[in-house]
């Protein structure tokens, strides 16, 4: 087996060196019926039949890069340049554990420190964290902390944030019994949710681009809610959009969780992501995660520590403010490495070739019978409303080689009034002729 | 030609001129990096970008006005950047790592070159079922291992991390609890003294209280103190098996027995899962839940520090409970189940709702499967074999100079204490900083809390004889350095061949800095 080293004869020297005749005397504490189990599996395989097996698999599935392609919905299709995944490949980075040694471990503490000063200048906050798991679990954990520092019990989902982070964020809260209020379904950011703030709510999420595409003034929120005394949750599942929008921090919001996917990591079915987390100064005590702070070293040079580790479980155990422990390490880098080699200058003219290609999709499309525009703002996203059931718009359009857009029910499968919906998503990979294509099915499909 | 008639050093030690103060603190390849923030500027950019063809805006008058503050840097620069931060690490790739109960094991290059085929990597989480079989495919494969490996009827996949899989499976106790209608009485939840951090944070972020189990003289669970505690008030108990002091829980199954006559659910915490990967299947021994660290037993690199993967294996009781999404095959075709599709199972409160946006960390997945392929049963066995003996071979070797803290045999990783150290001035904490200087990765040092000063080793199966007699032979020799009590000193001032000596951790927590700000603001806010 290509990846044990030892040999018989080592094995049977080391037995003996441990005073043992056969390896089962190592295991003796397991209970004898439980030992050397059958395994309905197969044995061992070369490299090259383990790579058929899985490249048979990765055949079946239909790449964003293969054709036309405008999915989006809290992920999405960005180029990632080379040098990116060539340095996070490297052995020092790629096969290094948590940094808890921090003599030896200066190459991952440094980026972290880097990757929290980017979040922060990005979010338009003062601190972030080193990551969470991926933007909905930061979500969950945002409100989590909110209910820490208000004390109160009650948090309030906008209509507009992403069912899913939606559901996570219930998922989370329902376990401590904290009260959870839903607001409907809000396609065109409509929603009055100012008016259901109370002297209870810990916190209002809101999600800006929102899960349709518009785009959120989160300023008379936030005012409304610090005047309730509660906390505004900001959430941006496209970190791409910062390039091109004002920042959560500077529109009044007390959390920032994001998606930061965009930069540096790929689509990867879902996983793994980064969550990106940042907060005001003064909350750092009751922020989740692990922390990356300076220091020096016994001569006196700068170096990074994790810092401020009594917030957190291997320390504090119960009185941990999150359970969390892995996070997003390497996605972290990717995230790093892809922003600095945008650079302020690079992230917006990125930010503006995909809101551009946007506007010029949902132009091509909202000339065709049968399809309404129903953003007034959008960045990179827009929903339509179709004359017929979406999701099977989009499985006509998937046969057709074009991969449309989510279809409202398959993020929102109980409101009737989703079934035609298709939120539609265009970034600086889509082409002309990528937009052409789509507009011809697409009129073909409704015709 | 000429020769050189002077001769020169034949001794390394000869030519050697230590603490050399050089003019930019650079000494050879250890080289000081500035931040990214402190080399590139405003306008500095390593990529070539399109200029929009038009400016239209529909902002909705929220465009930004103000600087983001973040520089860029050219290709060349950024690659250097990044290489030279990463010769700061230490890594799997350059020698032993043995950090107890993290299982730094060798990360094979196979399985990064398969996650990034294009048809997992470049596969959008919300593509149509019909674009993404050989995804739904590959998940439902790897569920059949491990179910297959666990001897469980069932596994949640979107688990992001091992604790988010203990979420997962104290989740799934407590809604089973609620369905039962005992989830206001079974409020408690038991787990060792020895347990990793995780455990308590968890069951409290699933809102239940946590009591110590106390341990016996063995490092074990001691089960009459245990059932002691048992009652109509217990939801479960979360056990490490093989536990933290890498030792197989030999009541196991009486401690199952016990917990589930009393009512209540076991959770295993399955980190040290490597130590019985096809040998023993936890479902036999009595487990209800257990989460999978596929970072740890199944080698998906650790990244420093993630991304990681926890699938949570599910015993017939908690099965029902599990998280949305689940992947299912149905007439040929794979399935994936993101919602409850009627009203009336939504509200009968089947299933826990969901952990994440999507489903889980795939990436991990295909790593981790083709970890499997590759060993199949026959070396996974053997891998399993190969990581208890080799650290039976370091726990038999260092016990003539370190002090054991349990009679052994052990499972995959040694515990020691730091008894050997008594009266000598030697902390934990300097020996292993004396380590680094040996060119090794310090092992884990102060966990489990149960010993005094731990120092906890799991060499893994990726070790040689040849490297672990090396290791050994290095452990050995400080140990008597540090009783001969002739340079304390040195063991203090250790790590000197590293990046950097030790840092100050207190200061960084006292006045925490954690992100870069630019100089004339850091100066005005001084």
């Amino acid at each position: 087996m290509r990846y044990l080293p030892h040999n018989e004869a080592e094995r049977q020297a080391m037995l003996k060196a441990v005073g043992v005749s056969d390896i089962d005397a190592l295991f003796s504490d397991v209970p004898k019926e439980a030992l050397n189990a059958d395994f309905n599996l197969p044995d061992h395989k070369g490299e090259m039949e383990v790579e058929r097996s899985l490249g048979a698999m990765a055949a079946k599935n239909r790449a964003a890069g293969a054709g036309p392609f405008f999915i989006g919905a809290g992920a999405y299709k960005h180029h990632i340049p080379a040098t990116v995944d060539h340095i996070i490949q490297r052995s020092e980075f790629l096969t290094a554990y948590t940094p808890y040694q921090p003599e030896i471990a200066q190459g991952t503490l440094q980026y972290l420190f880097e990757f929290q000063t980017q979040v922060a200048a990005l979010t338009g906050m003062e601190v972030a964290n080193a990551s969470m798991y991926d933007g909905s679990t930061g979500c969950g954990e945002a409100a989590l902390m909110a209910r820490r520092i208000t004390k109160r019990g009650k948090v309030l989902l906008s209509g507009g944030l992403h069912p899913h982070y939606g559901a996570v964020t219930r998922t989370n809260l329902e376990l401590v019994n904290a009260k959870v209020v839903q607001s409907p379904m809000d396609v065109d950011a409509s929603e009055d949710i100012i008016s259901q703030i109370d002297d209870d709510t810990a916190c209002v999420v809101v999600q800006t681009p929102d899960v349709f595409g518009n785009v959120r003034d989160l300023t008379p929120i936030a005012e409304a809610a610090h005047a309730k005394g509660a906390l505004l949750v900001a959430v941006v599942t496209e970190v791409v959009s910062l390039g091109a929008l004002k920042s959560p921090g500077e529109m009044g919001a007390d959390i920032v969780v994001g998606e930061g996917q965009s930069l540096g990591n790929g689509l990867n079915f879902g996983g793994p992501y980064v969550g990106l987390f940042a907060t005001r100064q003064k909350y750092i005590r009751q922020m989740p995660g692990r922390l990356c702070g300076e220091t020096t070293d016994a001569e006196g040079k700068r170096g990074f520590v994790l810092t401020l580790s009594t917030r957190e479980q291997h320390i504090r155990r119960d009185k941990a403010t999150s359970n969390i422990c892995t996070n997003s390490g390497l996605c972290t880098l990717a995230f790093t490495i892809h922003m600095t080699l945008l650079g302020e200058a690079g992230l917006r003219k990125l930010a503006l070739l995909n809101h551009e290609a946007a506007c010029r999709t949902a132009d091509a499309l909202a000339k065709i019978d049968g399809v309404e525009l129903l953003n007034k703002s959008y960045f990179n996203e827009f929903t339509l409303r179709l004359s017929k059931d979406a999701s099977e718009v989009v499985e006509k359009l998937a046969e057709g080689g074009v991969l449309a857009g989510v279809p409202g029910a398959r993020l929102l499968p109980h409101r009737k009034d989703a079934r035609n919906l298709l939120i539609v998503a265009a970034t600086e990979c889509v082409t002309d002729e990528d937009i052409e294509m789509f507009s011809s099915k697409l009129s073909e499909a409704l015709s | 030609m000429t020769m050189n008639n002077q001769g020169r050093p034949t001794k390394a030690s000869d030519a050697m001129e230590t603490n050399v103060n050089t003019f930019t603190g650079n000494k050879a390849l250890m080289i000081e990096e500035a931040l990214s923030f402190e080399v590139g500027d405003l306008s500095g950019s390593g990529v070539d970008l399109p200029e929009a063809k038009n400016k239209t805006n529909r902002l909705g008058g929220l465009e930004r006005n103000t600087d983001i503050g973040l520089p860029g840097l050219s290709e060349p620069e950024a690659m250097r950047h990044f290489v030279r931060l990463s010769q700061k690490n230490y890594a799997i790739d350059m020698g032993p790592f043995p950090l107890g109960s993290c299982t730094m094991k060798h990360n094979p290059r196979l399985n990064e070159k398969v996650a990034r085929l294009p048809g997992f990597a470049d596969l959008h989480p919300l593509a149509p079922e019909s674009a993404a079989q050989g995804a739904l495919e590959l998940i439902d494969t790897l569920a059949f291992w491990l179910k297959e490996l666990t001897g469980m009827p069932a596994v949640a996949m979107s688990p992001k991390a091992g604790a988010h899989g203990e979420l997962c499976g104290m989740m799934a106790i407590k809604a089973a609890l609620e369905a039962r209608g005992e989830a206001d009485k079974r409020v408690r939840v038991l787990a060792p003294e020895s347990a990793h951090g995780t455990n308590p944070a968890t069951a409290v972020q699933c809102g239940f209280k946590v009591e110590a189990i106390p341990g016996d003289k063995t490092g074990r669970v001691d089960l009459e103190a245990l059932k002691a505690k048992l009652g109509d008030d217990v939801a479960g108990i979360m056990v490490t098996n093989p536990n933290t002091c890498g030792l197989f829980e030999r009541d196991i199954r009486a401690i199952a027995d016990a917990v589930h006559e009393a009512g209540g659910y076991f959770y295993c915490d399955g980190a040290n899962f490597n130590a019985i990967a096809g040998k023993v299947k936890p479902g036999d021994l009595g487990v209800d839940a257990m989460h999978i660290n596929l970072h740890k037993t199944f080698s998906t690199p650790h990244g420093g520090g993630g991304p990681g993967a926890g699938p949570t294996v599910l015993s017939d009781a908690l099965a029902p409970f599990a998280p949305l999404p689940y992947v299912f095959l149905e007439d040929g075709k794979y399935r994936l189940v993101e919602t409850l599709h009627h009203a009336e199972a939504e509200d009968s409160g089947e299933t826990l709702g969901r952990l994440t946006a999507f489903h889980g960390q795939m990436g991990m997945f295909v790593r981790a499967l083709s970890y499997m392929m590759s060993h199949g049963r026959d070396g996974l066995k053997q891998a399993s074999e190969d990581a208890v003996l080799n650290a039976n071979y370091v726990l038999a070797r260092l016990k003539t100079e370190m002090t054991p803290s349990f009679d052994g045999p052990c499972m995959h990783e040694a515990l020691f204490d730091d008894r050997f150290l008594k009266d000598t001035g030697v902390e934990t904490i300097d020996f292993a900083k004396a380590m680094i200087d040996e060119g090794y990765h310090p092992m884990t040092m102060y966990f489990p809390l149960v010993v005094h000063g731990a120092m906890l080793i799991e060499p893994t199966e990726s070790e040689s004889k040849r490297e672990l007699d090396l290791f050994c032979d290095a452990l050995l020799s400080l140990a008597k350095r540090a009783k001969a009590g002739d340079d304390v000193a040195a063991f203090k001032a250790a790590p000197v061949y590293a990046p950097r000596r030790r840092l100050d951790e207190t200061a960084a927590a006292r006045h925490p800095v954690l992100r870069w700000t630019p100089p004339q603001q850091a100066e005005a806010a001084e």
